[in-house]
């Protein structure tokens, strides 16, 4: 055993969180990455000046120039403009859907936790079972039935995704929840809501924080999937999944109406993920063992 | 730097780096020289650097680690300047390590028999066939039972003792010249422990090899080691023989050590070494120890201590031996009080743990017995009930009953006389308030998360309604009754010693006022010098609060030290339960004999007394004695078939076995050769 | 052991259960039939009756239901609404198609991300550690269909080495198959040694710093053996279940990879299904992936009982 000197301790958890995810390149370009897309989307009208969804006969896949940036797709419009503009849906839906996740995800996870017994064996009997059908044939099951479209979808995610978060907040939980403090609580007589919330939640929260950014990646993966495949964003939206699936049979022809979605996409879920993955580091969250759902 | 030595250690200093790439040193200036055949213990408390020193002997340095300055020599060679290739070869052949806690330390893959056959096929020139026997050979020196095919097991399916057997037999079969022992009995029950140093001892005898002891236990170091290096705070303090470190230390750091630790045979509670050492790789001026010696003058501070002879050894200190200031002790009341309320009381408490998930249910599995057996429990205001017993006797399950975190198959228990609900969360908030608990652990006792004021907080906004003022005096007058300063109700746990953070756990059950308090091995997580002062502090709360407490420990010295009734179970059974002063004396119950005998003092001159073998036990057995198996004055069938009467023996002391009265004197009294204290004969059959 | 298999056994079939339970009743939790949903505006007079008979919708749902599963176990899913096939010769016909893709995309993944993933947790933080693990999380996060749309640009458009897209019917000889599977087995394969390696390098990491590796170094043990008797068993045991997530998590990958190069395979099936309404279809399929992911961790498991002593010997102790 080789002996180390004790921790120091760090008074306000959260004091420098900032500075220690910039502590890391990883941290930066991501923070870099997902600023300037949160930032694209929010500014997206001031940047462009052409229609986003208008056709315009006159300008049909025309190479990137000054006047078009990036070209024009085979509709004529100006895939600049559909770019700055396609990350907008895409963020919000996922957004509110990583939102939806956590929350009930979190809470049911932390409750069985701490219930523990027969109850939370059975659940997680049927969180296993629920975990077995592959998210996007889920996703696609439930268009199926709800029929597609950007909002519906939201629900569906935020549930399906929510399932996986449950795993992991019950994981952290049981880790607390063995700690003796807990017991302490439990001895005291604390009721168990109070027990979740001043014992369990704040040694929780930093890994539900992480992984609702992990889960925001993952969920800009599969919302972009589905848009890909028809079920999500509807034409015509600019949406860069959606740019994608309509563009690429002019790949030989125009690519750069391809291309810069490709960019745009990869480099958006490429930042969140960074950011996700130095906010763990920083937060002191071993995420390493998990595989995304 | 004798010529003759086998390992000569020459100035050494070693440690990391900090950020700003400054050195930062775990040991400081060690020289120490180890002829052939010696034992030798390096003793010292957490982060002495005991462990990086015997470590760096096999020239091995932990991840991160370097050396500042001085060398090891091995047989005269630098180990350091040699290539790595050729230190691996030094190292299993040469010299050999017997891990800290084996049971991590075996591949967890690999079968027993492959894993010494790796070391024997490395390190020796024998065949397939002959490295066959020598396994064999070996197994059977080290004791291990040859019925049971142990060397086609995995590590997992052995007991701790086994275990640590296999690795003692792993480091043997090189034919090392140099074995070292990292805390070779750490986390092994008394009896197990009793059993491993007597063989290892004998090893030692037998083989000629040179053997280097570390451990945090001077009664462990006492039977394993002839010469003897203090450390603390990364130095020798104190260099000398067994005998003569032990009974009369020049340093004062051992003689306050050795003053801290719980005697047997004194019922008090020991002298406290207040304090904490140096945080490792800390900038130092003066000695080490100066803030926490009672001897310390100005030069203590100023400069750092020569080392200088003593009668035995060397010491590093201006003063060794000088000024010897007896070390107060607290004693407690001889009687035992029983004139108190009755704050606890449980009956006929029986647990069961697992009824069996619902493949056991359809297979209609027989469900499992008791883990915990009618036991009753009974404590009065002021009055310390002790609960002993090893690893599995259900001291804890006991425990988490009374408080009703685990809800018990029978028995009522009853809080100031009022029967409260079996569960925890049936009982009514009032009837919870008396009865407080108090955790092994403090590390994971207190919320990272919160700080001491908000964690001393949470009894008082649950059991009483204070205005903010009452709160902030209540915690002040908290924070004073466990010596600790007010400034600390702003700190997160992660801030505080080990030690400190125990008292936060005690303020936090007093601060609901309780009536009994529950101890759950509350000083085994802490080092010797930091026990005492948590036992003193638990003495003196009780003293001035009238508390009544239940005192679960392994250790029956901590015991002793506390309790004024004492009840020793085995397998969640009541073995013997009476005063204090009884228990401790003949008659014994077979298995308090065997308690007794397997505890070690930090005296060379006594042996652990092994009465019975060191076998793993199941789960309880459902019928006749739970000791039987185990049991060395065994009387027949009876022990098998009925549950042995709780019977009689005087006052309030009453001992659960078939032996009749008279014959049990006999068996058990002091002069029966087995007893402790008397020569070491009793080694394995 | 026999009864770790058992219990094993007991929860995949519970899976199942559960799983054709989901997919049965999110059906009928719709509004309408499966009838009115296939024929859509045309969802009247006889062709719905028609329908409605062919598919047995007037007997109870949970009538239904235990039909379903019967004939399911059986190996009978019913006809497909669109292309009036049994569903189960369809299914066959493109899980061939698909267990090819996915098998070649094993064979390339799984051995490469087990040397890359040693590597890069014996070399930890080191610059092969840093390269390997970047590039394993590019292949996680960027989505396949802009990897397989890249690669088409590079390797069909620019380069014209492979063809773009599969212009073949389902039912194709394999051999015939084999030039276009290509560059779905690239995509496919990046995608799962990215997974499986992240999971191996933890692994190594996490194992390197037990005791009994600090032990068999200084037991003098050389680094190679260090490397192949005590190492590689232990850190391979969580590996093993990770291969078979994945494994059933790439199902969902499959799908898009399959619609990019409009390969014949299940995913594009199910696609096809969902566009075509073709409820039956789709329910089939869904619980043909859960099957699957069923059936690979159920070797999963017994794999890891092969090579963990802990587990294989649970009950001696219990």
């Amino acid at each position: 055993m080789v002996a180390r000197p004790r921790s120091s301790g760090t008074g306000g958890p959260r004091s420098h969180l900032l500075h220690r995810i910039m502590a890391r390149p990883s941290g930066v370009i991501g923070l870099a990455l997902t600023l300037f897309h949160v930032a694209l989307a929010l500014l997206a009208p001031l940047l462009s000046v052409h229609d986003v969804s208008l056709p315009n006969a006159d300008t049909i896949n025309l190479a990137p120039s000054w006047e078009h940036l990036m070209g024009t797709d085979s509709l004529g419009r100006d895939v600049f403009a559909r770019v700055v503009h396609g990350g907008q849906l895409a963020l919000m839906v996922t957004a509110c859907a990583a939102a939806i996740a956590i929350t009930w995800g979190g809470s049911v996870g932390m409750l069985l936790g701490v219930v523990g017994g027969r109850t939370d064996e059975i659940a997680m009997r049927f969180v296993d079972a629920m975990l077995s059908i592959p998210s996007l044939a889920f996703f696609l099951l439930m268009a199926s039935v709800v029929g597609g479209g950007a909002w519906t979808i939201v629900p569906v995610l935020g549930f399906f995704y929510g399932v996986a978060v449950i795993r992991i907040s019950r994981a952290a939980t049981l880790q607390v929840a063995a700690q003796d403090f807990v017991m302490a609580a439990k001895a005291r007589g604390e009721r168990t809501g109070t027990i979740m919330r001043r014992e369990v939640l704040p040694n929780v929260s930093s890994i539900l924080l992480v992984e609702g950014a992990m889960q925001w990646s993952w969920m800009l993966l599969a919302f972009s999937s589905l848009s890909f495949l028809g079920y999500g964003a509807t034409p015509p939206t600019p949406d860069w999944g959606l740019m994608i699936a309509s563009e690429r049979g002019l790949l030989a022809v125009a690519p750069w109406s391809v291309l810069w979605p490709c960019a745009a996409l990869s480099t958006l879920i490429i930042g969140i993920n960074l950011l996700a993955d130095a906010l763990g580091k920083a937060l002191g969250v071993d995420r390493t063992r998990e595989v995304p759902g | 730097m004798s010529t003759g030595s086998l390992i000569a250690i020459d100035g050494l200093s070693l440690g990391y780096r900090g950020p700003a790439g400054d050195p930062r040193l775990i040991l400081r200036d060690i020289t120490l020289s180890l002829s052939p055949g010696e034992t030798v213990g390096l003793v010292g408390e957490s982060g002495s650097g005991k462990s990086t020193l015997a470590l760096a002997m096999m020239g091995y340095l932990g991840p991160g680690l370097e050396i500042f300055s001085g060398r090891v020599l091995f047989e005269q060679e630098d180990i350091f300047a040699l290539s790595e290739e050729a230190r691996r070869k030094l190292r299993g052949k040469r010299i050999a390590l017997i891990p800290q806690s084996a049971g991590q330390s075996l591949t967890p893959t690999l079968r027993v028999r492959d894993q010494i056959d790796e070391a024997l096929r490395l390190h020796t020139p024998l065949n397939t066939a002959e490295r066959r026997d020598r396994l064999d050979a070996l197994l059977h020196q080290v004791r291990l039972p040859p019925a049971v095919e142990i060397a086609d097991r995995y590590p997992h399916q052995l007991s701790g003792g086994q275990q640590q057997r296999v690795a003692i037999a792993m480091a043997l079969g090189s034919g090392a010249k140099a074995l070292i022992l990292d805390e070779p009995t750490t986390g092994l029950d008394v009896t197990t422990q009793a059993h491993i140093l007597t063989l290892l001892r004998r090893l030692a005898q037998d083989a000629g090899v040179t053997m280097i002891t570390v451990s945090h236990d001077l009664g462990v170091i006492a039977q394993l080691a002839e010469q003897i290096a203090v450390m603390y705070a990364g130095e020798v303090v104190e260099w000398g023989s067994a005998a003569g470190v032990l009974s009369a230390p020049a340093h004062p750091y051992p003689r306050a050590l050795l003053a801290s630790i719980p005697r047997l045979d004194a019922q008090e509670v020991p002298a406290a070494l207040e304090g904490v050492p140096p945080l490792v790789g800390d900038p130092r001026q003066g000695c080490a120890f100066a803030p926490r010696c009672s001897i310390a003058k100005d030069a203590c501070h100023a400069s750092a201590p020569p080392i200088q002879p003593t009668d035995h050894g060397t010491a590093r200190c201006f003063f060794p031996a000088g000024m010897d200031v007896a070390p107060e002790r607290l004693q407690r009341p001889q009687s035992p009080r029983r004139t108190g309320v009755l704050v606890l009381e449980a009956r006929d408490l029986s647990v069961r743990y697992g009824t069996g998930g619902l493949f056991a249910r359809l297979l209609r599995r027989e469900p499992r017995p008791d883990a915990v057996a009618q036991v009753e429990v009974q404590v009065r205001g002021g009055e310390t009930l002790g609960l002993v017993g090893e690893s599995g006797s259900g001291k804890s399950t006991i425990l988490r009953a009374l408080a009703g975190l685990t809800v018990p198959r029978t028995g009522q228990v009853a809080i100031v006389g009022q029967p409260v609900a079996a569960s925890v969360s049936d009982r009514a908030i009032k009837t919870i308030q008396p009865l407080q608990m108090i955790f092994q652990n403090a590390d994971s006792a207190l919320n990272p998360r919160q700080t001491v004021r908000e964690i001393l907080d949470a009894p008082l906004r649950l059991y009483f309604d204070l205005s903010p003022d009452e709160t902030v005096r209540r915690l002040a007058d908290l924070m004073a009754a466990v010596r600790l300063p007010s400034a600390y109700l702003d700190r997160f746990p992660s801030q505080l010693s080990g030690g400190e953070k125990q008292r936060i756990g005690i303020a936090r059950a007093f601060a609901a006022e309780p009536r009994v308090v529950l101890c759950d091995e509350v000083t085994s997580a802490l080092d010797v010098s930091v026990q005492a002062a948590v036992l003193r502090l638990i003495a003196r709360l009780q003293e001035s609060h009238g508390t009544g407490y239940v005192f679960v420990s392994h250790d029956l010295a901590v015991v002793q030290a506390v309790a004024d009734r004492i009840a020793v179970l085995y397998q969640g059974r009541l073995c013997e339960v009476g005063p204090a002063a009884a228990v401790f004396a003949p008659p014994y119950h077979p298995y308090t004999q065997v308690l007794m005998g397997a505890i070690l003092t930090p005296d060379p001159s006594t042996r652990p007394a092994l009465l019975t073998d060191d076998v793993i036990e199941g789960a309880p057995l459902s019928v006749g004695c739970p000791f039987q198996n185990r049991c060395p004055h065994k009387i027949g069938s009876i022990c098998q078939t009925e549950t042995p009467p709780a019977r009689r023996f005087g006052e309030e002391h009453s001992i659960a076995c078939h032996i009749d009265p008279a014959t049990l004197c006999d068996l058990t009294s002091p002069d029966t050769p087995a007893q402790r204290g008397g020569p070491a004969t009793t080694d394995l059959p | 052991m026999l009864q770790t298999i058992f219990q094993r056994l007991g929860l995949s079939v519970f899976t199942l259960g559960f799983v054709s339970v989901v997919v049965f009743f999110s059906v009928e939790a719709l509004p309408g039939n499966i009838c009115t949903a296939f024929l859509q505006r045309f969802a009247e007079g006889p062709r719905l009756e028609r329908c409605i008979a062919e598919q047995g919708l007037e007997t109870p749902a949970i009538q239904r239901y235990g039909q379903w599963v019967v004939s399911a176990v059986q190996g009978d899913f019913g006809t497909s609404l669109k292309q009036r096939r049994e569903v189960a010769d369809l299914l066959a016909e493109r899980f061939r198609n698909t267990a090819l893709l996915a098998g070649a995309a094993a064979a390339i993944g799984i051995p490469l991300a087990l040397v890359l993933g040693f590597w890069a947790g014996l070399t930890r933080d080191r610059p092969s550690d840093l390269a390997i693990s970047t590039i394993a999380m590019l292949a996680m996060t960027i989505p396949e269909f802009v990897t397989a749309s890249v690669l088409i640009f590079v390797f069909a458009i620019v380069l014209n080495w492979v063809p773009a897209v599969t212009i073949l019917p389902p039912s194709a000889p394999l051999v015939d198959l084999l030039p276009n599977i290509v560059l779905p087995v690239v995509v496919l394969a990046f995608l799962m040694t990215a997974h499986i390696l992240r999971i191996t390098r933890a692994s190594v990491i996490e194992v390197m710093a037990s005791d009994f590796i600090k032990m068999a170094q200084l037991k003098g043990v050389p680094e190679r053996q260090i490397f192949w008797r005590h190492l590689a068993p232990s850190a391979l045991i969580p590996v093993v279940n990770t291969i078979a997530l994945t494994f059933a998590w790439l199902l969902g990958g499959v799908v898009v990879i399959e619609q990019v190069f409009n390969y014949p395979g299940i995913g594009n099936l199910m696609l096809r299904a969902i566009y075509d309404r073709d409820l039956p279809l789709v329910q089939a399929i869904v619980l043909t992936f859960a099957l699957i992911y069923v059936v690979a961790n159920l070797l999963a498991d017994l794999a890891m009982v092969l090579l963990d002593p802990r587990i294989r010997s649970a009950q001696d102790r219990a």
